[in-house]
Order: C-alpha cells, then sequence, then structure tokens
C-alpha cells in the first residue's frame, strides 16, 4: 500500500477520462475527462443538476459509468470489489444523520470495516486510525455520546472522522457546508484544508463559490454534465463563465479583506440596470460613501457591482476600506495615517456629496478624526444611514457627534447592512421621479425592501 | 444465558405434576439414565426429560430463531416496525401448512405438514424477493411493498381455504394460533439442525449490519457489498423465521418485541444485540409457553405471547423514546 503510493507519487492520483453516466435515458455526465494530482483540495462547483453528487458517486465507486474509466492511485474503481475501494476513496455524504443510537466511536469505528477481514479482530493499527481521527476532527470529547444527540456540525465532524480513520488517500466531500451554520462552514473546511497540507488529496462539491474560492486550490466547473473549465479559483470564477454555467448574473471582484475571488449574484433588475444604464441613462446616479475600519468595504462593492458611481472618503491611507476602494478603482479621498480630516479634505468631502444623488453612511465608529465626515453628510439630499450598532457604541466624541448624526437620523433611511443596495435604488429612483428628465429610472418599478446581493457566506 | 437457565428449570418444573426446581436441575444435571433411581424420581424423570423437555427446547429454540430473525430484519429495513414475517414468511408457512391439513394430499414423508410449511414459506421469502428485484438492485422499500401485497394475497388464500376445511377447521385454526403441544424430539432435532448454524452466519455478518443501519449508500462507501450482504442476510433470516414457523405455525410478536427491547438495553450494535435478542426471545417463548400450559386447559402460546407482548410493546412506546429509532 505504501509502496503502491510511493510508486504513484508523481501521477496524477486520480484519472477520469471519457466518463459517461446515464441513468435510463437521462445522461448526468458525458464526455468528462480530468487530473487530480495528490495533495490537492479540488472544489466541484456547478448549478443544481450539474452532475456534482453524480461524479462523486462514481469516484467512490458506488455509481458504475456507462462509459470510461476512473482511476484512483491507478486501481480502476469500477472494477474494484466495494472493500478495496472504500480503502482508497472515503466519502463523507451530505446527509449525515445516522439512524439507531450508535455511540460516536462505534461510528468512527466502522470507517475501520474496509480494513477488517470478517474474523479479524481489532488490531492496534485500527485502534490507532481510530485515535487519530478522533483527535484530527475534535471528536473525542464526545465518544460515549448517542450520534443522534449531536448538532448537524458535530455530527458532520464524526461522519468525518469516520471517513478518516478510512485512511485512504482521496476524501470526498458532497456538500460539506450545505446545512452548516457559518462557524461550522469556515471550520469544516479549514479541517480539510489543513488535511490537504499533510497529504490528503479532497474532492469537495460545494455549492458555496466564494468558500470553494477561498478554500480550494483548484475548482472544476461542472455544467450541463460536462467540465466547462479545471484550474485556479481566478481562472474558473469569470463572469462569462458563471453566466454560461449558472445563467447568473453575477460580478466577480477580489475580496477587499481575503484577497480571494469573490463572486456577487445580482438580482436581475439590478444586473438589467448595471447593464443597461450606459444607454438608457444620460449618467450613472452617484452614491458616495461615508466609512473607515473596513465598515464600508462591502457597501463600496455591492454598489460599485450595481453600476453606481461610488465615491468614498475622506479614509485614511492604509485602511481596509481604502484598499478595497482601491482595488475597485473608486473615487476616494484620503487623509494620512492616523490623521484627521483636515479642511482641504473636508472640502473635496463635501464637493462630491453635493454632487452624489444619495449618501450612505455605513456603521462606521466616530472620533473627532472622522466627525467632519459626518457633519458633512448631513448636507446631502438622500442618506441612507447604515445602523447594525446603536450610534452610542460607536461615539468616541460625545454629545457633540450625537447631535450630528440625530440630525442625519431624522430624513436618513436606516437599515441594516444587508439592505444596503435596496435602500440606495429606492433613494435614488425617490429622487429621480421629481427628475422628469429621468424617466428611464422613473419607470423602475420601487420594490418594497428586499434582501441585498447574496450575502457572502451564506 | 442465566436467565434462560433459569426459565428452563422452573418452566420443567411447571404442569399438571409440579416438581420442585431443585430436583428439576438434578435431573437435567445427570442426564444419563441411572438405574438406581427409585419410581418417583423415574417418574419425575420421564415427565421432565420426554414429555416436558422437547417442548421447552423447542420453545426455546423458535423463540430464539424469531427473535434473531427479527433483530436482522429491523437492521435490514431500518425499521423497527420490522418483523420476521415481513417478507411474507409467515403466510406462505401457513398457507403450506393450512393445505396440507385442508386438502387430500398426502406426503410421502413423515413431517409433511411441516415440510410444506417450511418449503412454502422459502418459496414465498424467495418470490418477493425476485418481485422487489430490479436490474439486481432490490429497494428496501419495494421489497416491503411486496411483502406486504403477498402477504394479504395470501390471507385470501387461507381464508379460502378456511371456507372449505370442514372437519379440520379447528386444527387449522389452532396451527395459526402459533402453539408448542405435543413437541417430540423429532421437531426438536430438525429445528436443532437449521438454526444454530445460520445463527452463527448471521452473527458474521453482525459489523456488516452495523454500517447498513447508516444507510446502504453510506455502506457501499464503507466497503459493504450492499447487495449481496442483503441477499444473505435476507434468505440466512428468512430460512430460520420458516424452520421454526414450520414447527410451531405463527406466534406472533417475539420477533417484534423481543429485539426492540433488547435495543433499548443493550444498544444497536448487533454484535451485542443478535445474540442478547436471541437468548431473550429463548426465554420469552419458554415463559410464555409455560404459561400457556399451566391454566386449566392449555392455550395456544401465539395467543399468550400476543397477549403479553402488545402491553409491553406499549408501555416501551410510552416510557422510551423508541420513535427516535
Amino acid at each position: 500500500m505504501n509502496d503502491d503510493a510511493s510508486n504513484t507519487r508523481d501521477d496524477p492520483l486520480v484519472r477520469i477520462d471519457g466518463l459517461r453516466v446515464a441513468f435510463g435515458e437521462t445522461t448526468v455526465l458525458d464526455g468528462i475527462n480530468a487530473t487530480i494530482e495528490p495533495g490537492t483540495f479540488v472544489g466541484l462547483v456547478g448549478p443544481n443538476g450539474a452532475g456534482k453528487t453524480t461524479l462523486l458517486r462514481t469516484l467512490n465507486g458506488t455509481q458504475a459509468p456507462e462509459a470510461g474509466t476512473v482511476d484512483v492511485a491507478g486501481e480502476r474503481i469500477p472494477a474494484l470489489d466495494s472493500k478495496a475501494a472504500s480503502r482508497l476513496v472515503a466519502t463523507v455524504p451530505q446527509d449525515t444523520a445516522v439512524a439507531f443510537e450508535f455511540d460516536v466511536r462505534q461510528v468512527v469505528e466502522m470507517g475501520r470495516n474496509p480494513h477488517r477481514s470478517r474474523f479479524s479482530g481489532w488490531s492496534d493499527a485500527d485502534e490507532a486510525a481510530v485515535e487519530r481521527a478522533l483527535d484530527r476532527t475534535d471528536t473525542e470529547q464526545f465518544v460515549d455520546r448517542s450520534v443522534s444527540t449531536l448538532s448537524g456540525g458535530e455530527r458532520q465532524r464524526v461522519v468525518l472522522a469516520r471517513a478518516l480513520a478510512q485512511e485512504t488517500p482521496l476524501l470526498l466531500l458532497d456538500e460539506p457546508t450545505a446545512s452548516l451554520d457559518i462557524n461550522h462552514q469556515v471550520r469544516t473546511l479549514e479541517l480539510v484544508r489543513d488535511l490537504v497540507r499533510q497529504g490528503k488529496t479532497a474532492v469537495a462539491a460545494i455549492h458555496d463559490l466564494n468558500l470553494a474560492a477561498h478554500y480550494c486550490d483548484e475548482l472544476l466547473l461542472l455544467a450541463g454534465g460536462e467540465i466547462r473549465a479545471q484550474g485556479s479559483p481566478e481562472s474558473i470564477l469569470t463572469e462569462t463563465a458563471l453566466q454560461e454555467a449558472f445563467d447568473a448574473n453575477a460580478v466577480v471582484s477580489q475580496h477587499p479583506v481575503t484577497g480571494s475571488v469573490y463572486v456577487t449574484a445580482l438580482p436581475d433588475e439590478t444586473a438589467e440596470r448595471a447593464q443597461g444604464q450606459e444607454t438608457s441613462r444620460s449618467r450613472p446616479e452617484r452614491v458616495h460613501v461615508v466609512g473607515g475600519g473596513g465598515t464600508a468595504a462591502r457597501h463600496l462593492y455591492v454598489l460599485d457591482a450595481a453600476g453606481y458611481d461610488v465615491s468614498v472618503g475622506a479614509l485614511n491611507e492604509g485602511d481596509t476600506d481604502t484598499e478595497a476602494a482601491r482595488s475597485l478603482a473608486l473615487d476616494v479621498e484620503t487623509v494620512e495615517p492616523f490623521a484627521g480630516v483636515d479642511p482641504e479634505s473636508c472640502a473635496a468631502v463635501e464637493r462630491r456629496i453635493d454632487a452624489a444623488d444619495c449618501v450612505v453612511v455605513a456603521d462606521v465608529e466616530i472620533g473627532t478624526g472622522n466627525l467632519p465626515n459626518l457633519r458633512a453628510a448631513t448636507a446631502a439630499d438622500e442618506v441612507v444611514l447604515v445602523e447594525d450598532r446603536p450610534f452610542e457604541e460607536r461615539n468616541y466624541v460625545g454629545p457633540a457627534a450625537t447631535e450630528v448624526y440625530e440630525s442625519l437620523r431624522e430624513r436618513a433611511r436606516v437599515v441594516e447592512s444587508s439592505d444596503v443596495l435596496s435602500a440606495v435604488t429606492d433613494a435614488v429612483d425617490g429622487s429621480s421621479v421629481t427628475d422628469a428628465d429621468n424617466a428611464a429610472g422613473g419607470s423602475l418599478s420601487r420594490r418594497p425592501a428586499q434582501p441585498g446581493p447574496e450575502e457572502p457566506d451564506s | 444465558m442465566g436467565v434462560l437457565a433459569a426459565v428452563v428449570v422452573v418452566s420443567a418444573g411447571v404442569g399438571p405434576v409440579s416438581i420442585a426446581p431443585a430436583t428439576v436441575a438434578k435431573i437435567l444435571a445427570s442426564a444419563d439414565p441411572s438405574p438406581l433411581t427409585y419410581d418417583a424420581a423415574r417418574t419425575s424423570r420421564v415427565i421432565v426429560l420426554d414429555v416436558r423437555l422437547p417442548r421447552i427446547v423447542l420453545a426455546a429454540l423458535v423463540g430464539f430463531a424469531l427473535a434473531t430473525a427479527g433483530v436482522v430484519m429491523q437492521g435490514f429495513f431500518r425499521n423497527p416496525m420490522a418483523d420476521p414475517s415481513i417478507v411474507g414468511v409467515s403466510s406462505g408457512a401457513a398457507v403450506g401448512a393450512v393445505a396440507t391439513i385442508v386438502l387430500p394430499i398426502a406426503f410421502p414423508l413423515g413431517l409433511e405438514l411441516q415440510g410444506a410449511a417450511f418449503t412454502s414459506a422459502v418459496i414465498t421469502a424467495f418470490g418477493v424477493y425476485l418481485i422487489a428485484t430490479r436490474d439486481g438492485h432490490t429497494p428496501t422499500a419495494t421489497l416491503l411493498l411486496a411483502g406486504v401485497a403477498v402477504q394479504t394475497f395470501l390471507g385470501a388464500i387461507i381464508s379460502l381455504l378456511l371456507l372449505h376445511s370442514g372437519q379440520s377447521l379447528r386444527r387449522v385454526v389452532y396451527w395459526l394460533m402459533g402453539h408448542l403441544g405435543g413437541t417430540t424430539w423429532t421437531e426438536v432435532r430438525v429445528i436443532a439442525v437449521v438454526v444454530p448454524p445460520l445463527f452463527v452466519l448471521l452473527l458474521a455478518y453482525a459489523r456488516d449490519l452495523n454500517v447498513l443501519l447508516l444507510g446502504e449508500e453510506d455502506a457501499r462507501t464503507l466497503g459493504i457489498e450492499v447487495e449481496r450482504t442483503k441477499r444473505l442476510l435476507l434468505a440466512a433470516s428468512s430460512i430460520v423465521t420458516a424452520a421454526a414457523v414450520a414447527v410451531t405455525g405463527v406466534i406472533g410478536f417475539v420477533g417484534l418485541i423481543v429485539p426492540h427491547a433488547m435495543r433499548l438495553v443493550v444498544g444497536p450494535d448487533h454484535r451485542v444485540l443478535l445474540p442478547a435478542s436471541a437468548l431473550a426471545g429463548a426465554s420469552f417463548l419458554v415463559a410464555t409457553d409455560t404459561l400457556a400450559r399451566s391454566g386449566p386447559t392449555e392455550i395456544p402460546v401465539g395467543i399468550v405471547t400476543a397477549a403479553l407482548g402488545a402491553p409491553f410493546f406499549l408501555y416501551l412506546l410510552r416510557s422510551q423514546e423508541v420513535t427516535q429509532l
């Protein structure tokens, strides 16, 4: 076994050649060719029904191909019996619910089944593998608990431990983050990434493109039963590719904080506007954003994606929001690091606010340094005030700032972070209804406030 | 084991002639007939060894068999309501037995009724399996539904046979109720040849059965040849059930409640659950049969198991979160 592994070190671990899978009349996968190098974390992305699960099932041998070959570590998977196949490939299924009240240790020990003959006892190697798996997944704390009493995230770690106990070179995960909260999504994927760094090879079907982009070394875009592209996340997640594969209007940029490729799906209406504005509008509407310390990055990037002409400031050089604005090539007014907003910058900010159709004030902390920004915002026609935390918690100035904030708040649209785009759309539409020239904007139906673009990690 | 031994000893003492447990134990311990026994002891000895013991051993074996098959079927179907007759084994056996009683067919063999019951039981189970199988796959849901449909159909045949049974009606009804009366060592020998080897086989597959409980898809990725294992489990447990039912008629509930109760006690691990349930099933049937024959008139043991088993089952349902299974 170890010899095999060293012999195949330089060869791809997985080689799929001319694979075709059909259920009766329906062809699910056709003409699939792919290779996966050892020690990579491959994300399988694509729309629902693209065949992601089927491809995983072909890799672990539960689905027999109609044509073509699937080799793992030089072995032809469909030709292997179930035991031999499950010594090469371990699978974490999407549904981790376990019927009957097995305790955690019993479930993890089942991962040793492929290594045991019918009458062989429990060996030291089995015990060691189980201990390692429990330790690796941080599940030893509940070894004696019944699996049915665990939360979804804990249960998934147990099933992952079971897969690790199989000690296979290849690990498959089917939608490992689908039913987990954001904390467990990140935890699971980080664990898998660590395992890959330690020598495992993992293939995971992942719905969330941004998680996939952030954690995977390579993505495999599957659509309509075929592989559209394979390569680094940056090379796969392009707006054209997503439009073709998902039939979705998406904007691809770089995440302002993590630096990974970042995909935002836009509601159709916004996308239509984004596409149609050059022809039907005299000019895109201007939005000025007041932020700082990372509070505005998300808004900048959503508003920019939606086609607004976005300016931001004043911000300190080196601020996360400044970086975000630069990466989006926005108009940004800056001052020196740690310096306050000087009169000159303040005038520049006022000019921009004057020109803007709408000003967005992010959920930013206010000190004496950036109080001028807030003051300047009071001159705006339309204000969208983002309030995730009460102002008292982020007021480092005192009553003077509270007074400015309250005067702003009285006439602003107060929203949470997730509703900024729709609030801005409403604000801008509202102002353009009075503007008879801007018929294109005014004719847009006014939607009730609805959630903005997809949350980064949902 | 201890429980079973105690139940056997007490049971052998109960009857029209009551014998103290200590005496029974002594008789059982010295199985070789010693010539120097006096009359009273000799009578006790005959009563215990030739009259009561065959029946007790048969009850133990049948209880053992039914509980074993029940565990396997519940695990196989991943459904706590499954019992050994779920794929039509009992109905099949009933048709064979009733037909032998009612129709003027003479078999050349000694155990024609049991033989016919066994044969028709196995044929029925195999038939249900074939009906539910397509392209080498046997979805358990299909198997379950096919079993129910076939049972209903066979029920109709039994009713029809009952209508034409005439004078043998009483015998038919008695058989259908499940009974252990009139047992000889011959019947014990037949079932003793069939049940223990298959039990050992099933025990060897206990680990596979555990993994199967995770679901067929998962089991396949954990090295189980699912279809082959399912076939083997189905065949073995059907034959075990058929052997039991052929000899004693339809004794309900043992295969349903004993595995259930034991799962609550020892947990779902089949390496423990299977032997525990088998022994508990044996003890349970010996005890209920003792009760069945200790009244003024003997009643079929199937009535006792159902009358005791159903309330006990309901009690379990109410007191434990059995629904979680």
